[in-house]
């Protein structure tokens, strides 16, 4: 039981990406899944690619409102990269055709899938920011991803107040909204 | 210009900063202007969109931090042999002193608590019965088994003392065999049959009466090798409940038992082992505990005198760490090669047909000294 709250305060904490519990996540699982991938035809660089894959889709679960967790943290993510590392290993055309298992698996099917979207999502958003050019991309990369006021903002970036930085930033989020949803529709 | 205002509007209806006046007239207009509502719509999936970026790469961000972290402090390893062994020299290293003034210390309470223990208590032998066979009956049963299989002499020489007997497995198709260490007691010599009466000769490769744990190598020129065990051997726990069934060897003929497991620890709170709700009888020590799949969870052992059906058995954990300490102790010698059978081809299987796959694979050892 007492493991079992341990738990759920670990997984709390990595929803509010809080260090200290992301580096116990990390230390508990990351040598199981290195010795797995490299075990399986894999690099040091995939062990590290894969097992941060699988913290991440984790993560999506852990914000979810629906949130259950109906296993142990390590069968999760062990689970995760075990798909991840068989579908990364098809991809490559290396598949070795059997695959050891050395925990008990669980069903991930589904987290995956959503886990591909934001994947997808992520990477439109992504490329979107990157076309927007300079100073829009620090600007809203100040504001929306390093959180800092519009105080901060005009004084780094020398507009005269803060009020002239907010109109340049709405005018660098209303494109960069187009550039987002033109490829968002296209469905990339 | 007019998109930014209305744009900005949007935002502060969505953070919720409006003023109740303006919010009202905002929500009228939203109302009545299907544009401006896809607007909102839009904008707020927009903003979700720019937070769960921000978070993702924030999150990327602590995780390649964290990485170079546990890096450098040498708790992962990238390169090289990849084990935890570095950590634990650098935290001996560290901690050597305190380690050793705690030893001392805690050796010295551990002497005086044991001391007072040994001088208090009352001798709790008679609680728990190991459950090796009698002399006695491994005799008689030795005859019978004898009649029974004519083709083959018994490997057993004819001036050996027999001083007890139980039950294995294999856990290597190359030949080696855990049971229970107490089997062995006071034995030089041992010989293994199966339930088809094929009888093998064995030396004790490894003994250790404190685990209760032996390992036992088959040696004798009639033995093949085999590829594949049916069985798997669990290296995680198993659950409160699992239904749970046993083979081995109280009587000449191998015999099956079935119970359930009923608690995760063992005599005494004995976290090394499981308590378990069946019949067991002098014979079966050292037999396989299996749960529904075919995977064994644990080695039968001992059992509750006082109580019915009441048994423990070693959890299959064990095994996996008995065999890496021999592994990292050993460095040269056979235990080297042993690899535990890690996925059962028994799974979806009914009961008596993983019975017949495996009843090949589980002995009736018996132990004895030459006069």
């Amino acid at each position: 039981m007492k493991s079992e709250l341990n738990e759920q305060a670990l997984l709390k904490g990595l929803a509010e990406n809080d260090s200290k519990a992301i580096e116990t996540i990390y230390k508990e699982n990351f040598n199981t899944i290195q010795s797995f991938i490299l075990n399986n035809n894999g690099t040091y660089d995939d062990a590290r690619d894969i097992f941060q894959e699988a913290i991440i889709t984790l993560y999506e679960k852990a914000i979810s409102s629906s949130f259950v967790l109906t296993s142990k943290i390590n069968t999760y993510v062990y689970s995760i990269c075990r798909r991840l590392w068989l579908k990364r290993l098809h991809q490559m055309g290396r598949y070795t055709g059997k695959i050891e298992n050395i925990e008990d698996t669980i069903a991930v099917e589904e987290d995956l899938d959503f886990h591909e979207k934001r994947n997808a999502e992520f990477a439109i958003m992504d490329r979107a920011l990157n076309s927007l050019g300079e100073p829009c991309k620090s600007l809203l990369e100040g504001y929306y991803i390093k959180k800092m006021d519009m105080q901060e903002l005009s004084k780094a970036f020398g507009y005269t107040n803060a009020d002239n930085a907010k109109n340049q930033k709405y005018k660098c989020l209303m494109r960069l909204k187009k550039l987002f949803f033109t490829q968002y529709n296209i469905g990339e | 210009m007019e998109d930014i205002v209305l744009i900005q509007a949007v935002e502060r209806y969505l953070d919720g900063t409006m003023q109740p006046a303006e919010k009202a007239y905002f929500e009228e207009l939203r109302k009545n202007t299907p544009e401006i509502d896809q607007m909102v719509v839009e904008h707020n999936m927009f903003l979700h969109q720019i937070d769960s970026y921000a978070n993702t790469l924030n999150l990327k961000h602590s995780l390649n931090e964290i990485h170079t972290k546990l890096l450098s402090f040498g708790e992962i390893n990238e390169g090289g042999e990849v084990s935890t062994k570095g950590k634990v020299v650098r935290m001996w290293n560290k901690y050597r002193k305190v380690t050793a003034i705690a030893a001392c210390v805690g050796g010295a309470i551990a002497l005086m608590i044991s001391g007072l223990f040994a001088y208090l208590s009352p001798v709790n032998n008679n609680q728990i019965q190991q459950l090796k066979r009698d002399v006695e009956f491994v005799k008689r049963k030795q005859q019978d088994q004898g009649s029974k299989l004519n083709e083959v002499v018994s490997k057993i020489p004819k001036d050996a003392i027999v001083t007890g007997g139980g039950s294995g497995f294999l856990i290597d198709g190359k030949g080696y065999i855990i049971t229970n260490a107490h089997v062995l007691e006071g034995s030089a010599y041992v010989n293994v049959i199966n339930a088809n009466g094929n009888e093998f000769k064995a030396s004790i490769a490894y003994k250790d009466l404190r685990k209760d744990l032996a390992i036992l190598k088959i040696e004798d020129a009639d033995f093949k090798t085999i590829k594949t065990l049916p069985y798997s051997i669990k290296k995680s726990g198993a659950d409160l409940g699992e239904e749970i069934f046993t083979l081995g060897y109280p009587r000449n003929d191998l015999t099956f038992n079935q119970g359930f497991l009923s608690t995760q620890t063992g005599f005494n709170g004995d976290s090394s082992s499981y308590q378990l709700q069946i019949s067991a009888n002098p014979g079966n020590s050292g037999g396989p505990v299996f749960n529904s799949k075919g995977e064994i969870i644990g080695i039968l052992s001992t059992r509750e005198k006082q109580a019915e059906g009441v048994a423990f058995a070693i959890k299959s954990k064990s095994i996996y760490k008995l065999v890496e300490q021999l592994k990292d102790t050993d460095r040269d010698t056979l235990f080297q090669h042993i690899k535990l059978p890690t996925a059962s081809l028994v799974k979806g299987m009914n009961r008596k047909d993983q019975i017949k796959k495996m009843s090949d694979y589980i002995f009736l050892v018996q132990a004895f000294n030459k006069k």
